[in-house]
């Protein structure tokens, strides 16, 4: 049995961050993740907002957590070389909406947030396309947006090229105390821990149900999402909410850290068995419709490259971050709903503090920095030159409408953590995310995949295990090239 | 830095006819391809049917590709990039391109020939309610699966939208062993060719409801079924009469989109109906020097038009090139009455003939297609039926024209 000094259990935005944060301790440390990579449940589905701070109820972990991470970011993300940009953010009210911004204030200046109270006119100048209804706004100019699966994927590689390991394809399914530690069993093998992080999302509570902690009764709402083309890029600048309401921030119009623009969330209650299916909704739509309507009127929907839902899993109304008093060196991070993805990095560092004071881990004196990766739409015409000279796949553009190259795509594949998934390769390099969504390198990207892994192009997947895209071979009467 | 009198973006059928065209003319000529062959979309379509008006034999795509390519690669005044992808163009005529061998390429050209072909409409577009697992494709994506990579998508099949990509697919997966369950149309008619639909639908037994979409798509990894209902007049679907039908491959077919990202940010003036450019019977844009001909100008149904309007764009090119394009006044051809659109929406007074390519709104029988020109009539056209998934034409005779040229039908 495989000995670690820490196993993290789930691969999202936290479980990645509490990895790479312990990799900078001498530990051996292995993160379990039952799906076919990192960032496939609530952070690759989000808004993908850094918030600023001024929403969470003052006090709390959520408002503790969120103004600690927010602050990170700047310097994280510069660092792990992710798409993020410090836009500010508005909440937007009508007339009559000014004692509801005020009590937001408020809080924010109690939360430690930079906040002001502005008027139509200075709102004019930050979102000329304002709808005309609205009067005031609350202006946090140190809110931002984020691309969370590259922060999650590049965390994952930034933990294992320090040391950690990452095993994909491993749902945990027993959990059992031993007389020093934890025995791990995934569908795959066993594994001994001396100290276990619980990161699981919305698995979070059957986790702890292993091993015998209190497994409390999770909440899940689905948010439905737009994703528009890059050409309508500039019709938001910054982060545009309305007034929030009992059932949360409410529909937003932002920018992506990509250069899209983004609409939506709704909150749509489900219960649990169906909160890993993701089902946008055509009701779910129209009130992402009607609710950009009320901010921004003119943006231009026909626009629409994509459509998607993420589910948020809530455990009453605080983050849950603490470890177990009940078993001695467990750790349980539950009902990591928003503003998770802004907390992470933050919950992060403290977790990993507490797992490396528990069982006395020494710092390293410092970490491998992560590498840029390649990006023919940001390069300068000599890097790209050079690159091409060194390996003439950076030539080849294998995606047209985000001009991704092969090279970029054998990069994906040879991560640290490695793509072995059509979608995989998709959130690292982008290929198939643009306007006519793999259309056209689908069919290429797996072509790649399979001379790449050595495996036939039928048994290439989309995703996770069953996605198999094209899995029958033909009988007769094609041409091959 | 390289010079050529006509630079040619894409090598597809467009592309090619281009090139010989402006050989005709006797101009220095670039084809930039970004696949690793000449063809285009041709290399895929493994059926029956082209070349049918061009060559009076039936061919299939890839044969109809050979014979234009044999020629273009046989002709030394063509100098052919293959993976050379273009990533942006000016409108005084500088071309950028980026290919494996060659690295970042600047070409100077004479003129430009557009001929980037289409792209298909995604399920993102569409707005597709539902999860989101593997098994739904664009019916291009999984031709090119099945006919260049050898392997089929899925076994139990549903096609949304009647286009002719989404028929032909529908024929070649049933052979292949696959059920075809339904073909299902928001329009109450089909955007596909008749033949398709008798040749590919009716032999096979395949069912095609019009008025009828997809409303939502089930299944976490694999696709499971796809719920379907008829549509309302404003195409609003009526959930009650909502069915399921189990699945595990959803084909769209839903329409074709003019592939001119590279024009963003050139005056080249647009059509929203067609979403290709504005051009006169030369198939020249608004910006002097620029061309555009084939599915990137607008969708033709056969490529046989394809090749004719490509080898004129490409002579002209070549004059232009050469100061040879002596233009006078243009008059514009306006559609109305029955007519969506008409092609080109420019045309020059002077001699001879000139052949407007139109698509109607809607399936009309036993009408009579009007040109009229400073208020009379210039040509009348008697047709049978006329559908808008075929394309139709009039000739007229450029010496009648007097000011703008209206198109309409009339019972
Ligand atoms: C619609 C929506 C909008 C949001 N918007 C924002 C925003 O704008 N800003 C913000 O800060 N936050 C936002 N959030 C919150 C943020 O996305 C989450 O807080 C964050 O992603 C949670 O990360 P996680 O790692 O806890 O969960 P997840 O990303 O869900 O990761 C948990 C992982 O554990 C794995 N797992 C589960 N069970 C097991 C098991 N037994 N064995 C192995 N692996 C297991 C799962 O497969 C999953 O990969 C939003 C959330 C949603 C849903
Ligand atoms: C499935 C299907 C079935 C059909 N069936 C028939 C039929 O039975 N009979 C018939 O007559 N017609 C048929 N057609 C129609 C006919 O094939 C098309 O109209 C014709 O291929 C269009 O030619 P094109 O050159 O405009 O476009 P394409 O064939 O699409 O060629 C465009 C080329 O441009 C290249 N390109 C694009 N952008 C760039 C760039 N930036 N840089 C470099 N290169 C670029 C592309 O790689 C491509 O090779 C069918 C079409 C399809 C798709």
């Amino acid at each position: 049995m495989e000995k670690f000094d820490v196993i993290v259990i789930g691969g999202g935005v936290v479980g990645t961050a509490v990895l790479r944060s312990l990799a900078a301790y001498k530990a051996k440390t292995l993160l379990l993740e039952k799906a076919s990579d990192v960032a496939t449940g609530a952070s690759r589905a989000n808004s993908g907002i850094v918030h600023a701070g001024y929403d969470a109820e003052t006090g709390t972990k959520k408002a503790l957590f969120n103004v600690k991470g927010a602050a990170m970011f700047p310097s994280l993300t510069a660092e792990l070389h992710v798409p993020y940009q410090k836009t500010g953010s508005l909440v937007a009210a009508r007339e009559g909406g000014l004692p509801a911004l005020q009590a937001l204030y408020e809080r924010g200046v109690a939360n430690g947030v930079k906040v002001e109270v502005i008027d139509r006119k200075r709102i004019l100048e930050l979102e000329p396309n304002i709808s005309p209804e609205i009067a005031y706004a609350l202006y946090a100019p140190e809110a931002g947006v984020v691309s969370p699966y590259k922060l999650t994927i590049a965390q994952a590689d930034h933990a294992v090229i320090n040391g950690a390991e990452i095993r994909l394809e491993e749902k945990v399914v027993s959990l059992e105390k031993t007389a020093d530690g934890f025995a791990v069993r995934t569908e795959k093998g066993e594994y001994f821990a001396s100290y276990v992080i619980n990161a699981a999302g919305a698995g979070a509570s059957e986790v702890n149900a292993l091993i015998g902690e209190d497994a409390p009764t999770e909440t899940h709402a689905v948010g439905d999402y737009y994703i528009l083309d890059s050409k309508e890029a500039g019709v938001v600048n910054t982060v545009v909410f309305p007034l929030p309401d009992e059932k949360g921030k409410g529909i937003l119009v932002a920018p992506t850290a990509d250069g899209n623009v983004i609409l939506g969330p709704t909150s749509r209650k489900v219960p649990h068995e169906v909160a890993e299916e993701n089902e946008v909704t055509r009701e779910g739509l129209a009130l992402v419709r009607e609710g950009v309507g009320r901010l921004i009127p003119c943006v231009n929907l026909r626009s629409v490259i994509r459509v998607y839902a993420g589910t948020r899993t809530a455990v009453g109304s605080d983050f849950i971050i603490e470890e177990s008093k009940k078993v001695k060196n467990y750790f349980m991070l539950l009902g990591i709903c928003s503003p998770g993805l802004t907390s992470a990095p933050a919950i992060g560092e403290y977790v990993a503090g507490v797992a490396a004071e528990a069982l006395g881990l020494i710092k390293k004196e410092k970490m491998r920095p992560l590498p840029a990766r390649f990006h023919l739409t940001k390069a300068t015409e000599e890097e790209i030159e050079d690159k091409i000279a060194s390996d003439s796949a950076y030539g080849r553009i294998v995606c047209r409408c985000e001009k991704v190259t092969e090279g970029e795509i054998l990069e994906a594949i040879r991560s640290p953590l490695p793509a072995h998934t059509v979608d995989a390769v998709k959130r690292r390099v982008r290929a198939g995310m643009g306007r006519c969504q793999g259309g056209f390198c689908r069919p290429r990207v797996m072509e790649i995949l399979s001379r790449e892994l050595n495996i036939p192009l039928s048994k290439i997947r989309l995703g996770d295990k069953g996605s198999e895209i094209a899995p029958y071979e033909v009988k007769d009467g094609y041409e091959k090239v | 830095m390289k010079k050529f009198d006509v630079v040619i973006i894409g090598g597809g059928p467009a592309g090619m006819a281009a090139a010989l065209g402006a050989r005709e003319q006797g101009a220095s000529v670039a084809l930039l391809e970004r696949d690793d062959r000449l063809g285009g979309i041709l290399n895929q379509c493994i059926h029956n049917g082209f070349g049918l008006h061009y060559f009076g034999e039936e061919l299939t795509g890839p044969e109809y590709a050979k014979r234009f390519r044999d020629k273009v690669l046989a002709d030394k005044g063509i100098t052919v990039f293959l993976e050379a992808m273009v990533l942006s163009l000016t409108e005084d005529r500088v071309v950028r391109a980026i290919s494996p061998t060659a690295g970042l390429m600047e070409l100077h050209a004479g003129a430009i020939v557009l001929a980037m072909g289409c792209r298909e409409r995604s399920a993102g577009a569409i707005a597709l309610a539902g999860t989101r697992p593997a098994g739904i494709y664009t019916a291009g994506m999984a031709q090119r699966l099945s006919n260049v990579e050898g392997y089929l998508v899925g076994k139990e099949v549903v096609i949304l939208g009647s286009g002719d990509i989404g028929l032909i697919m529908a024929r070649r997966m049933t052979s292949e062993g696959a059920k075809v369950k339904l073909v299902a149309e928001i329009m109450p008619f089909s955007s596909g060719l008749k033949r398709n639909i008798v040749q590919c639908l009716n032999d096979y037994d395949i069912p095609l409801r019009y008025s009828t979409t997809v409303t939502r798509v089930t299944g976490k990894n694999r696709l499971t079924g796809v719920y379907v209902a008829p549509v309302d007049e404003k195409m609003n679907p009526l959930l009650e009469k909502e069915e399921y039908i189990p699945c595990d491959t959803l084909l769209l077919s839903v329409g074709l989109i003019p592939e001119n990202d590279l024009l963003t940010g050139t005056s080249v003036e647009m059509s929203r109906v067609t979403s290709g450019a504005v051009v006169d019977e030369f198939r020249q844009t608004s910006v002097p020097g620029i061309f555009s001909a084939g599915n990137v100008l607008h969708v033709h149904d056969l490529v046989d038009n394809v090749s004719e309007e490509a080898f004129v764009a490409g002579a002209s090119a070549a004059k232009f090139s050469k100061g040879e394009l002596a233009l006078s006044e243009t008059v514009s051809v306006l559609p109305s009455n029955g007519v969506r659109y008409a092609l080109p929406q420019k045309v020059h007074q002077g001699e001879g003939k000139v052949k407007i390519y139109f698509r109607v709104d809607k399936v009309y029988r036993g009408r009579t297609v009007v040109v009229e020109s400073g208020g009379e009539v210039v040509k009348r056209k008697k047709t049978l039926v006329m559908a808008p998934g075929e394309m139709q034409n009039v000739e007229v005779d450029k010496a009648l024209i007097r000011g703008d040229l209206s198109i309409y039908t009339e019972e």
